[in-house]
């Protein structure tokens, strides 16, 4: 009984030490020098086997001991850190693991021999001391001499046919036999081998005792691990405690007892940190899934002949744990999938002008309540083309349809089942069933999936998960008698507006600003937009502000737009559940959460809350207005951010951001004429474009040019392309607005922008002018 | 939503798939009802039965969670009237739907709702407001009638059938159907 305590503690503990040890390993090699590190490893490995021998484990120890061998000639420099060295280091670190985790399992070692990675060990060593004919290759040659032949499948198909062989015949002595047996037949002792193998020498009840009684050994990397079910029903018990409080408190208060008052406040405060302490166990950083790539990305990079260097970005950042578990398996093929195609040889990397060393950067963060993935490489990229036709030949899609589709829509087709653009099926991929299994993982817990690719530069992807189950900051707001949360990260900051000191809100029309900072911001009353106003009677035009107002300013695609609360409470951290199906049409709201005292909040969408208080949707109304503002106003002051393009030369012209649907390129083959215009098939519809040099009447741009620039406006129901020269910048402005000269037409006026006169382009007029009912379609 | 959906939507549908069957017995002939005589008892339906309105409504009890009190309800701006609210049912937040709204009925009269049933659906749970809670009921298969074709449409829709019980009608409601309500 003692000993299993014993047992159990040395396999947590070489677990937590193997942990390290290969993320370690991998950074050796990179500092092929640094002793301190060396000393580390050789630590942990020298740990393991000292306690081997005090717990009679004899194969781990002798593994371990042939490591830490190695590993102290390293360490005083009699040897040199190679990659061999490393690979075969990495080696013994998995044997050590394969036999910690039949102990775990089995409670004793196992049957099998490993003399295979006990020789790499030795012949190591007497390489580098220079006596290669001394003892180890004379008792087995067959190691050394597969180890210049550099077959590591056949290493470990060996190693499992020693297992068979050893299965069979409890004495080791036909090893020799089997080592030396051709591939082909190894193979198939290696089948034979998976049926005799499972604990042939214990009976079956003796086997399971022993199981059952194991069962506790499961060890973890940091602390202790725990059944998720577990954490599941301990939050369900934790809401019910927060109702039953709820109600005791209800209680008290009725009673009016001060001895049960002060006790039940204590239980308020310890259910509210019990609640808020078992919400937050479900949090583990990405991490947890991303230390294992930087070993399987130097694995890979290392079999396929390549350099990478794996960069982490961000990997603090906490995911639900039920989230970690379904983005892992994603997550380690695209990795995979980088490496394995994605980048280069170094040969043909150099080639292409770029650096041997091809680059996997790995990011995450939290971005509008969402967890954000990035999973980025420099290598081939995609070949949309190669693509396109797979997917044809594979009768995935029509060639019709791909005709029809757009550089986005032809790359999303890798995500379609069956299609594999690789050109030789490796054992890590290419085997058509990747990336649609990716996707559906992913939209499994709500996620998409994004790619961009551009040939010979990289692959990006990035993973969104829906802040569903995680934990945000919110700030917690009220409008009426009900509670709002909003997502810290949508918020910008928080405006008091102080009628003593001359702050107010100003009314325009039907719409209300404030001026922030001498730009005006525009506003959004919370109450009003979920009517929440009941029995107040119609609706003023001009707040009545006998008190401070609150204003949340935040942030909705491009620009800001200020909240008015009634309320700004305290800022909480949340757990974000979904709304049910019958609530999903309501673009305002983003999920719900749980507040400390037990009652829902609904979670505030600002993206939605934007569109609902008419921000995004009427854009070109809405940008026309503020325009008209400025220039009654006096002031003449335009903040925006704009696009900046040229139309032909050196002129520069500019249309806000918040206009502009999409940036995108057309081959000018693909343009075709209807109905005496120019039109291109687009998204499965029909762009009606407008050269703006023709509009303007002015010079037109190169004529030989393959590529036509176009921003997209989108309409109420349709769009329209605006085919420019070249697009030049994206620019926060902030500058005078100039009213045109008389006469000039499709131009709001000039602003000088980074010291250069830029025409403002009145896009409903030029766009008005080419597709008459524009403006009436924009404005409704 | 979540990653059992997929293998609880199997689980409906292979209920849907049983109520089909058992509907077809009172339409079938009479030899095939002979023929499922001696199943008969295990053809038998338990119901959770309620009021609304006068009426004698049930849901296969099977689907029925949990029955509450109607408690604390966060309104929800801007959603159709049906939906009465979100509460927090230990930790999880369930969407209450007003059934007399649902239904076409009157609404409730001040002070009356007192009880909400907790229903279990393919989207997980959903909370049904409803006047008063009745007794868990057996019905014979033999008393089922599909829904007339009288009813009006909002109502028909949302009901499997009825079970003409000695004392009066039982109105099964098909779950499924009550809460698809449009966001």
């Amino acid at each position: 009984m003692e000993d299993d305590g014993i047992l159990k503690e040395f396999l947590v503990e070489s677990y937590e030490g193997l942990g390290r040890l290969d993320q370690e390993f991998v950074l050796l090699e990179k500092e092929t020098g640094n002793r301190a590190l060396i000393a580390s490893i050789f630590r942990t490995i020298h740990t393991i086997k000292g306690t081997c021998g005090f717990l009679g484990l004899p194969k781990l120890e002798s593994v371990a001991h042939g490591g830490e061998d190695v590993l102290s000639m390293m360490r005083d420099g009699k040897m040199p850190v190679t990659p061999e060295g490393v690979t075969i280091l990495l080696e013994a670190v998995d044997t050590i693991k394969e036999i910690l985790s039949h102990i775990e399992s089995k409670g004793s070692e196992p049957a099998q021999d490993y003399n295979s990675i006990l020789q790499k060990l030795k012949t190591l060593i007497s390489n580098e001391s220079g006596s290669q004919e001394t003892s180890a290759s004379s008792v087995e040659p067959s190691g050394v001499r597969r180890k210049e032949k550099g077959i590591l499948d056949a290493e470990s198909s060996k190693q499992r046919a020693d297992a068979s062989v050893e299965g069979k015949a409890p004495k080791a002595l036909p090893l020799e036999g089997a080592t030396q047996a051709p591939a082909n037949e190894s193979g198939s002792q290696e089948t034979s081998a998976s049926s005799v193998e499972p604990s042939g020498v214990r009976s079956q009840e003796e086997s399971k005792a022993v199981m059952s009684q194991n069962r506790g050994l499961v060890s973890a990397e940091s602390s202790i691990r725990v059944d998720v079910g577990l954490l599941d029903k301990l939050m369900n018990l934790v809401g019910e405690l927060v109702l039953a409080r709820n109600q005791l408190l209800q209680r008290v208060r009725e009673e009016d007892n001060a001895v049960y008052a002060g006790t039940a406040q204590r239980m308020n405060l310890i259910t509210t940190e019990l609640q808020d302490a078992v919400m937050k166990t479900r949090m583990q950083p990405i991490l947890n899934v991303w230390e294992k790539f930087p070993r399987l990305v130097r694995d890979l990079a290392k079999t396929n002949g390549k350099e990478v260097e794996l960069v982490m970005d961000g990997a603090e950042t906490e995911l639900d744990k039920t989230l970690l578990e379904a983005i892992k398996d994603p997550l380690t093929h695209i990795v995979r999938n980088s490496v394995d195609h994605g980048i280069e040889t170094p040969d043909m990397r150099r080639a292409r002008g770029k650096g041997p060393k091809g680059m996997l950067n790995l990011k995450a963060y939290h971005e509008g309540g969402q967890i954000n993935i990035e999973i980025g490489d420099d290598g081939n990229g995609i070949d949309i083309e190669k693509v396109k036709r797979k997917a044809i030949e594979k009768g995935l899609v029509s060639a019709e349809a791909v005709s029809r589709m757009s550089e986005r829509e032809a790359l999303n087709l890798i995500f379609l089942p069956g299609l594999s653009t690789a050109e030789k099926v490796t054992n890590v991929s290419g085997r058509g069933v990747g990336m649609d299994v990716v996707r559906t993982n992913i939209e499994k817990i709500g996620g998409t999936v994004e790619m961009t690719s551009r040939l010979g530069q990289g692959t990006s992807l990035r993973i969104k998960i829906p802040l569903t189950l995680a934990i945000i900051p919110a700030l917690m707001v009220a409008a009426g008698k009900e509670l709002f949360a909003i997502p810290q990260a949508s918020l910008l900051e928080l405006v008091r507006v102080d009628p003593e000191s001359g702050g107010r809100i100003e009314v325009i029309h039907d719409a209300s600003f404030y001026r922030l900072r001498g730009t005006l911001l525009p506003i959004l009353y919370l109450n009003r937009l979920l009517c929440l106003e009941e029995g107040r009677g119609t609706l003023q035009c001009a707040p009545t502000e006998t008190s401070n107002t609150s204003i949340v300013v935040l942030k909705a695609g491009e620009r800001p737009f200020g909240l008015v609360v009634d309320a700004v409470n305290n800022s909480e951290e949340i757990v974000v559940k979904p709304l049910s199906r019958q609530l999903k049409g309501l673009s305002v709201f983003a999920g719900a959460t749980i507040m400390g005292d037990g009652r829902v909040a609904l979670i505030l969408d600002v993206q939605g809350v934007a569109k609902e208080g008419g921000f995004l949707q009427s854009k070109a109304g809405e940008t026309k207005l503020t325009l008209e503002d400025s220039t009654e106003d006096g002031s003449g002051i335009e903040h925006h951010t704009l696009i900046l393009f040229s139309a032909s030369g050196n002129d520069r012209f500019a249309v806000p951001l918040a206009l502009v649907d999409r940036l995108e390129e057309f081959y000018l083959n693909r343009v075709e004429q209807a109905a005496g215009r120019d039109i291109i098939q687009y998204r499965g519809g029909l762009l009606p474009l407008i050269r703006l040099d023709r509009i303007l009447g002015i010079d037109s741009p190169d004529q030989n040019r393959e590529m036509l620039p176009t921003i997209v406006f989108s309409g109420k129901k349709k769009n329209v392309g605006l085919v420019v020269d070249r697009i030049l910048d994206i620019v926060e402005a902030e500058s005078v607005l100039h009213p045109p000269p008389p006469g000039k037409t499709g131009v709001a006026g000039s602003l000088v922008i980074e010291g250069m006169t830029t025409d403002l382009l009145n896009i409903d007029q030029v766009i008005e002018g080419v597709e008459p009912g524009w403006m009436e379609e924009a404005r409704v | 939503m979540s990653l059992q959906s997929s293998d609880k939507q199997i689980k409906h549908i292979s209920r849907g798939e049983d109520r089909r069957q058992s509907d077809l017995g009172p339409i079938g002939g009479f030899e095939k009802r002979s023929a499922t005589a001696d199943r008969r008892h295990e053809n038998n339906r338990q119901y959770a039965t309620f009021f609304l309105d006068d009426h004698f409504l049930g849901v296969e009890v099977e689907k029925v969670q949990e029955i509450l009190n109607v408690q604390d309800m966060t309104r929800v701006p801007l959603a159709p009237p049906v939906i009465a609210g979100l509460i927090n049912l230990r930790g999880h937040i369930v969407t209450a739907i007003d059934l007399r709204t649902r239904l076409g009925f009157p609404s409730r009269p001040p002070g009356l709702w007192t009880k909400s049933l907790v229903v279990l659906t393919m989207d997980g749970p959903v909370d049904l407001l409803v006047d008063q809670i009745g007794d868990v009921i057996e019905v014979l298969p033999d008393l089922f009638e599909s829904a007339p074709e009288t009813l009006d449409e909002q109502f028909g829709s949302v009901i499997d059938g009825v079970y003409k019980l000695k004392e009066r009608l039982l109105l099964a409601l098909n779950i499924d159907s009550i809460v698809q309500v449009a966001g």
